[in-house]
């Protein structure tokens, strides 16, 4: 295992002039209601060898001001105002021509999505030999052939010659991902852009490449412009962070002293609620933030640090409860068809067994592939297991059929990660929350109505909205919706599939609020499946580590971060951004 | 990719045995005795109808008919015309002339239809795409009859460019302006369909990585869009060859043009049924074969298909 490469302000001895230098940067998109501003009045200044962070939520403008330095925008946006000095020329005088010689050559890129930035229907090896040619790195032919390997192989992809041949959808995403490292440093540019450039992957895996991409930019001396929503990743990989807000930047700084004492009241809830901090400070219970304001803009107070201590105090007493679920050598085998006219048998699930006591959490966590949203589909019954039980209350679920199954479901709901896909678009959030009490018969109109109104306090959303449609909510008021369809039909289990995992930091510390309240409220029973460790630790009573189908580890959850036993969970832990970063000392 | 094909291929059997099954009962379900009808008023002498209906294998049950048929079609024995005439050699000399027309038309559509797509797409809203836009509505909503005498009367009549019916021999060049008519019927479908995968494909990620790379604009275009659009337009294309052959019907008519849909059209009229029922088995195996062609070819273009299951 190779370290994190922390950066230490104090190492710049490699960081020399400005590299780039953005002056009140206004950028708009037009719609019907004509120019909005996204990007209102950012400056910032990179320096030669230098890596910068620019941190913020979704619509904060981060990546519109990343994409205007190539002028990479939507059509329907557009720079208004300000000015991109890069080396000394200002990019936005430069004509689509000029542009084209930058691109590439002297600035590269590296997008988010690694599964829709590779053309799926031309070869890898065609994809970055043509980077070369066009940036006169090589010359069409063997030469280019030998160049690209070679980028491959410096991006860290083994057998790259074999692998030169094969098509996107051959490669898994941090394959991908490694390859469109390859092609945005293949002509060793002077400045990289990475727009959440890890951000669809594993955590190991994000690790294991973002050191990768430390090393080589360092090696050549490149500057790096880092786009994340991740305050603990930023602060981890660039010496300094710019935190966007609404299009404007409200702080900027070396990363660890605008951490430790941030003084934007903007940044200082960040920091309070970037699970991947707060579970930092749990780990070496040092003061929180103290003095901050930490009240959301819907008045929902979001201190994770104090709803996970709660919880701890809580958690002793109903430890001993009864189990509301009980999960014994669950197993499934999915058949997966191999091209030919057979299939092969794939065990997604491996003798799994864990169970959860009424009232409390229990998290099953594992990286993509480990079979943790299976168990997810087993306990709902949406799929049958191939072997095992399932025992929800004393009742085996391979029994439960027609009346039975129906009154279980009323007792066990899901909450799904997507909180886009989940909602039907065209019912109205009155009609969404109602729907699992028209399906089961329960109350007339009138009492389903004012069910609803309850439900809508209980998720802190205000009345008003039960007339509106899911397209006019924001992501946050979506998955409020969805929780509050879930608690609709009053169960006792509530099943949440990645159910935070979509969300901003801020509203996903305000949805980790919620159940929370919710959960000591109506003593709710959770199965929280997630991928990611440092929302585990403000959320569960118990963790269960799986990986490739099998639990590896299973513990309360002090347990597996204070003494984690297997090698898997300690990568685990090691790779949960910002986890080197010493808050408070 | 072998497996791929393979499978393609068994699909069509049992497509090929319902289509032909459900064809022959169609026929054979139609009111009326043909036998009966070969005497005129006059009637037939009973014991010669008998040994006609025994030479035809009239009087056996209806699924034995059938796989005569089928033992039929298999050896190239597609019966006889009324008039004594081998099926087989009316479709030797009718189904070139319709192949020659439908290719000729599917190089008009295919050329005209991504051109303007993509001009239409890389502009979108702009004036050619709104002229396009109304000119692919038009195209939509004028029945081929209309579209086919419009031609004949502006530039054969009018302009005298080309002839308004074509000869015998039908030479290449007399097809030409019956297969701008079979092309513009379904030009339009071709030049929508390549409008939208062009749009959707210039808002691709991989293009704006491909544009971050620093590659030429034309190359872009070329490379990562058109290339990417052509997949399910090439697809369409494909299908439309079984539908011009089979839909050339009408505009052959008008043309006289010697080919399978004119001589099927007078075939209906006369009722001849083993006329009939060849062509349209003939039809049936054209479309299946192009479907296979096609789907062969989509996986020749999209590599997920062809590595895939």
């Amino acid at each position: 295992m190779s370290q994190p490469i922390l950066t230490d302000p104090m190492d710049q001895h490699r960081i020399g002039a400005p590299l780039l230098e953005i002056r009140d940067l206004q950028v708009a998109f037009a719609t019907q209601g004509g120019m909005v501003p996204a990007v209102n009045g950012v400056s910032l200044t990179l320096l030669q060898g230098e890596t910068l962070a620019i941190v913020g939520e979704s619509g904060s403008g981060k990546t519109t001001t990343a994409l205007s330095v190539i002028k990479l925008l939507p059509g329907s946006a557009q720079i208004t105002g300000g000015s991109i000095l890069f080396d000394g020329v200002d990019l936005t005088t430069l004509s689509e021509k000029e542009l084209q010689k930058v691109r590439g050559k002297q600035i590269g890129f590296v997008p988010q999505d690694p599964m829709s930035n590779l053309n799926p229907v031309w070869r890898i090896g065609f994809q970055v030999e043509e980077t070369l040619v066009a940036n006169g790195k090589a010359t069409r032919g063997q030469d280019a052939r030998a160049k690209a390997i070679a980028v491959l192989e410096q991006a860290g992809l083994s057998d790259a010659a074999e692998r030169m041949r094969q098509y996107p959808h051959q490669f898994s995403g941090g394959m991908r991902q490694r390859v469109l490292i390859g092609i945005g440093l293949s002509s060793t540019p002077k400045l990289l852009i990475a727009d959440e450039p890890t951000s669809a992957l594993d955590v190991t895996v994000q690790r294991v490449i973002l050191d990768h991409l430390a090393k080589l930019t360092a090696e050549s001396g490149t500057s790096v412009l880092f786009i994340t929503h991740d305050l603990g990743l930023a602060a981890e990989r660039a010496q300094k962070l710019v935190v966007m807000y609404k299009g404007r930047v409200v702080e900027a700084g070396p990363s660890i002293e605008l951490l430790q004492n941030p003084q934007h009241p903007y940044t200082k809830r960040l920091v309070a609620a970037a699970p991947s901090l707060a579970s930092q400070r749990l780990q070496h219970s040092s003061t929180s933030v103290s003095g901050a304001d930490l009240r959301g803009d819907d008045g929902v107070d979001v201190d994770l640090v104090a709803t996970a201590e709660d919880r701890a105090a809580r958690a002793k007493k109903s430890l001993t409860a009864p189990p509301a679920v009980q999960v014994e050598n669950l197993t499934k085998v999915f058949q997966i068809s191999s091209g030919k006219l057979r299939s092969e048998p794939f065990t997604a699930v491996d003798s799994v067994s864990f169970s959860i006591a009424k009232g409390t959490t229990t998290a099953l966590v594992g990286e993509s592939g480990s079979g943790k949203s299976t168990v997810a589909r087993l306990v709902l019954k949406l799929d049958e297991p191939t072997s095992g039980r399932i025992v929800v209350d004393g009742r085996d679920l391979a029994d439960t059929r027609g009346k039975d199954l129906l009154a279980l479901r009323r007792r066990m709901q899901p909450v799904f990660q997507d909180p886009f896909g989940s909602l039907d678009p065209l019912y109205n959030i009155g009609a969404t929350i109602a729907e699992p009490l028209r399906a089961h018969r329960v109350g007339d109109r009138h009492e389903q109505r004012a069910r609803v109104l309850e439900l809508l306090d209980q998720v802190s959303l205000p009345k008003q909205l039960v007339d509106r449609y899911p397209n006019e909510l924001s992501g946050g008021q979506r998955q409020r919706v969805a929780i509050a369809r879930a608690l609709a039909l009053k169960p006792d289990i509530v099943v949440l599939d990645e159910a935070v995992s979509a969300l901003d930091v801020l509203v996903q510390a305000q949805i980790l609020a919620l159940l929370g309240e919710l959960q000591s409220e109506l003593d709710l029973t959770y199965l929280f499946i997630t991928h990611d460790l440092a929302v585990v630790r403000l959320i569960a009573d118990n963790v269960c580590v799986m990986r490739k189908g099998k639990i590896v580890e299973a513990a309360s959850t002090s347990e597996v971060f204070d003494n984690p036993r297997e090698q898997y969970t300690q990568e685990l832990l090691a790779a949960i951004p910002g986890a080197g970063i010493k808050l408070g000392a | 990719m072998v497996w791929y094909i393979l499978r393609r291929v068994l699909q069509v059997i049992p497509v090929f045995l319902g289509a032909t099954l459900l064809i022959y009962f169609m026929v054979f379900a139609l009111p009326g005795d043909p036998i009966a009808a070969l005497g005129g008023d006059r009637g037939l002498n009973p014991a010669v109808a008998d040994a006609i209906r025994s030479r035809y294998h009239l009087d056996e049950p209806f699924i034995v008919q059938y796989f005569y048929y089928l033992q039929g079609i298999f050896t190239g024995n597609l019966g006889t015309t009324f008039s004594g005439q081998p099926v087989s050699e009316i479709l030797a000399r009718t189904l070139p002339v319709t192949f020659r027309l439908a290719i000729i038309a599917i190089v008009i559509e295919a050329v005209a239809g991504i051109l303007i797509g993509l001009i239409a797409g890389l502009r979108k809203n702009g004036a050619f795409d709104t002229v396009s836009l109304l000119f692919s509505l038009v195209l939509i909503s004028m029945p081929i009859f209309v579209l086919a005498f419009l031609a004949q009367f502006v530039f054969a009549i009018q302009l005298g460019w080309a002839r308004t019916t074509v000869s015998g021999e039908a030479p290449f060049s007399e097809l030409i302006l019956p297969a701008f008519v079979l092309a513009f019927f379904v030009v339009a479908n071709v030049i929508r369909l390549t409008r939208t995968s062009v749009i959707e494909n210039l808002d691709a990620d991989f293009v704006r990585t491909a544009t971050a790379k620093g590659l030429s604009r034309p190359r872009i275009i070329r490379v990562h869009v058109l290339r990417n659009s052509l997949i399910p337009v090439v697809t369409l294309i494909g299908t439309d060859f079984g539908l011009l052959i089979v839909g050339a019907t009408v505009t052959e008519g008008i043309f006289n043009v010697p080919g399978v849909g004119n001589t099927l059209f007078k075939a209906i009229l006369l009722s001849e049924a083993p006329t009939v029922v060849s062509f349209v088995t003939v039809f049936v195996i054209v479309y299946l074969i192009s479907n296979l062609l096609v789907d062969i070819l989509y996986a020749f273009l999209d590599p997920r298909i062809r590595y895939g299951k």
